[in-house]
């Protein structure tokens, strides 16, 4: 039943011909690349944000440095949670027989795996992006008025919850990834 | 696109704008001020200057001080200031900065030019000018004799060049035409600048249009009430006033045809932005006005520092600082001159 509705849907439109055509491990292992490096393209941004306002700011006021380097370690903590998630995904995959590759259930696991790197990379993307930001701007604040940094960082705490939801949300579809037995 | 800066603009701004931040927070407060209106000589004012981020430079002047050393010395603060950063700066940035210094250029031309129609030494006004708006061959200026000359020979390698189009005559210099030129270059630079940062985009251009919209309305109506009652016709006045700003263009109609103060109050009276200045002063009055634009304009140039990620806050410090180095100067001078009642007369806190 299964292998006619995918045939039914191969014919019905060119494209959708193509994308079932697709092997799973292809969409499996862009997920694991988009995991890391959409990551760690969010950490790097959200680093580079907050690390050139702290630079400018603390000439003038040296005493912010040590405090608003924690705006630089949430920043690093998101591309960490990429790294964790794609070596959980890749212990996600299974070899399975040449018969099965196609089949609903490996389209199935690959297709979580694609949509757990998705979500991990992106989440973490806009986090990285708002925890710089704002680090930033805690930079600035505090160099004037030291009394600002705590306020401010409690915004970033709730900024850095964001990657976090993330990765929760990853690991459960992750956990769906169950490949056909090799029997 | 507008609201989206915070993602690029650390690149190439970041470290400055803190840097100019960090200048911000070394301004003047009201207690520095308050200090300071108490000194009784000079002495005085070089110590509680010495706290403060002038110290530096006042710490080697020998006593006794004059008012002018002290002025030179915290105008070349701002001048260290603004190198510093222009070294470090890349486009656009660092035509942004340039564009400041062009206002300073155009006064310390119409210096020269005047002095010279006056028979001073070149040397001697070469020391008068202000040394942002210093460029190279500037002190060939003495040889003009005519606007044609003077473009020709001087002008035409400086980055003024373009705003000379609507004033190139052949007429002699002498102290109306070079007033009459001093406006229309101004104009014209402040034309140049609004567009430059109409094509910058963003917050930018959003608070710059802001800040340069009333420095416009405020030329237009301090050549309005400078030029009541001289020979300046109607026509020649509306082509001093600049192309933007609240006042354009009904408000020139109405400032072109007034005659004396209280039709200007009667014509700012309709802006409602503007209202509360006038409404400081009594009818009749027009001394207390350039103090009542100092105010306002400082209160303007603080906000733009509520905002992140543009390039206005370069403009705003600058001309924050140079506030500070006016009211400097006016302490001094009342310190000197004995006159400590009049000191708050003249004075703009700026926090």
């Amino acid at each position: 039943m299964s292998a006619s509705a995918a045939i039914i849907a191969a014919h019905s439109s060119s494209w959708a011909a193509a994308l079932v055509k697709i092997s799973p491990y292809t969409f499996s292992a862009i997920g694991i690349a988009i995991s890391i490096g959409v990551s760690v393209l969010g950490a790097a941004w959200g680093i580079y944000i907050t690390g050139s306002s702290l630079i400018g700011a603390a000439i003038k006021a040296p005493r912010i440095t040590s405090k608003n380097l924690i705006s630089v370690i949430f920043c690093e903590a998101v591309a960490i949670y990429g790294v964790i998630v794609a070596i959980i995904l890749q212990t996600k995959l299974e070899a399975v027989p040449k018969a099965s590759i196609y089949a609903p259930e490996s389209m199935r696991a690959g297709y979580a795996i694609f949509a757990s790197g998705i979500i991990v990379g992106f989440a973490n993307l806009v986090c990285g992006l708002c925890v710089g930001i704002i680090g930033s701007s805690c930079a600035l604040s505090d160099a004037q008025n030291s009394t600002l940094f705590v306020k401010i960082l409690v915004i970033e705490i709730f900024g850095s919850a964001l990657g976090l939801f993330g990765v929760i949300v990853g690991i459960i579809m992750s956990a769906q990834a169950t490949w056909p037995s090799k029997v | 696109m507008y609201g989206f800066e915070a993602l690029t603009f650390n690149i190439h701004g970041g470290y400055l704008e803190a840097i100019v931040r960090g200048h911000r927070a070394g301004l003047l407060t009201t207690s520095d001020y308050n200090n300071l209106c108490q000194c009784e000589t000079l002495d005085d004012i070089k110590m509680h200057l010495s706290a403060t981020e002038y110290g530096p430079y006042l710490q080697n002047e020998p006593s006794p001080l004059h008012t002018t050393t002290i002025v030179e010395k915290c105008t070349l603060k701002l001048v260290d200031d603004y190198k510093h950063m222009l070294c470090q700066a890349t486009e656009p940035l660092s035509t942004f900065l340039e564009y400041i210094t062009y206002g300073h250029m155009i006064d310390n031309v119409v210096l020269i030019v005047t002095g010279t129609l006056h028979e001073r030494d070149v040397q001697e006004l070469l020391e008068k000018c202000h040394p942002l708006g210093m460029f190279d061959s500037i002190a060939t200026l003495a040889v003009a004799q005519n606007m044609r000359e003077l473009y020709r020979l001087v002008l035409v390698d400086t980055p003024l060049a373009p705003y000379f189009s609507e004033c190139i005559t052949s007429e002699d210099l002498d102290d109306m035409n070079i007033e009459i030129m001093r406006n229309t270059l101004y104009k014209a630079y402040l034309e140049d600048f609004y567009r430059f940062c109409q094509k910058l985009g963003g917050a930018t251009a959003e608070i710059m249009s802001d800040l340069l919209a009333f420095e416009a309305d405020r030329r237009a109506v301090n050549i309005t009430i400078n030029s009541i009652g001289t020979e300046l016709t109607r026509d020649d006045r509306r082509k001093l006033y600049s192309n933007f700003g609240l006042f354009y263009p009904y408000g020139h109609e109405e400032l072109a045809v007034c005659e004396d103060i209280d039709q200007v109050r009667a014509v700012m009276e309709k802006y409602p932005p503007y209202q509360s200045i006038f409404a400081k002063l009594s009818y009749g009055e027009s001394q207390m006005l350039d103090k009542a634009f100092y105010e306002e304009e400082v209160k303007r140039h603080c906000l733009a520092f509520e905002q992140q990620f543009h390039y206005a806050v370069f403009f705003a410090y600058m001309r924050l600082r140079e506030q500070e180095i006016r009211n400097l100067m006016w302490i001094s001078e009342c310190v000197a001159q004995n006159q400590k009642s009049r000191v708050h007369d003249s004075v703009v806190f700026i926090f």
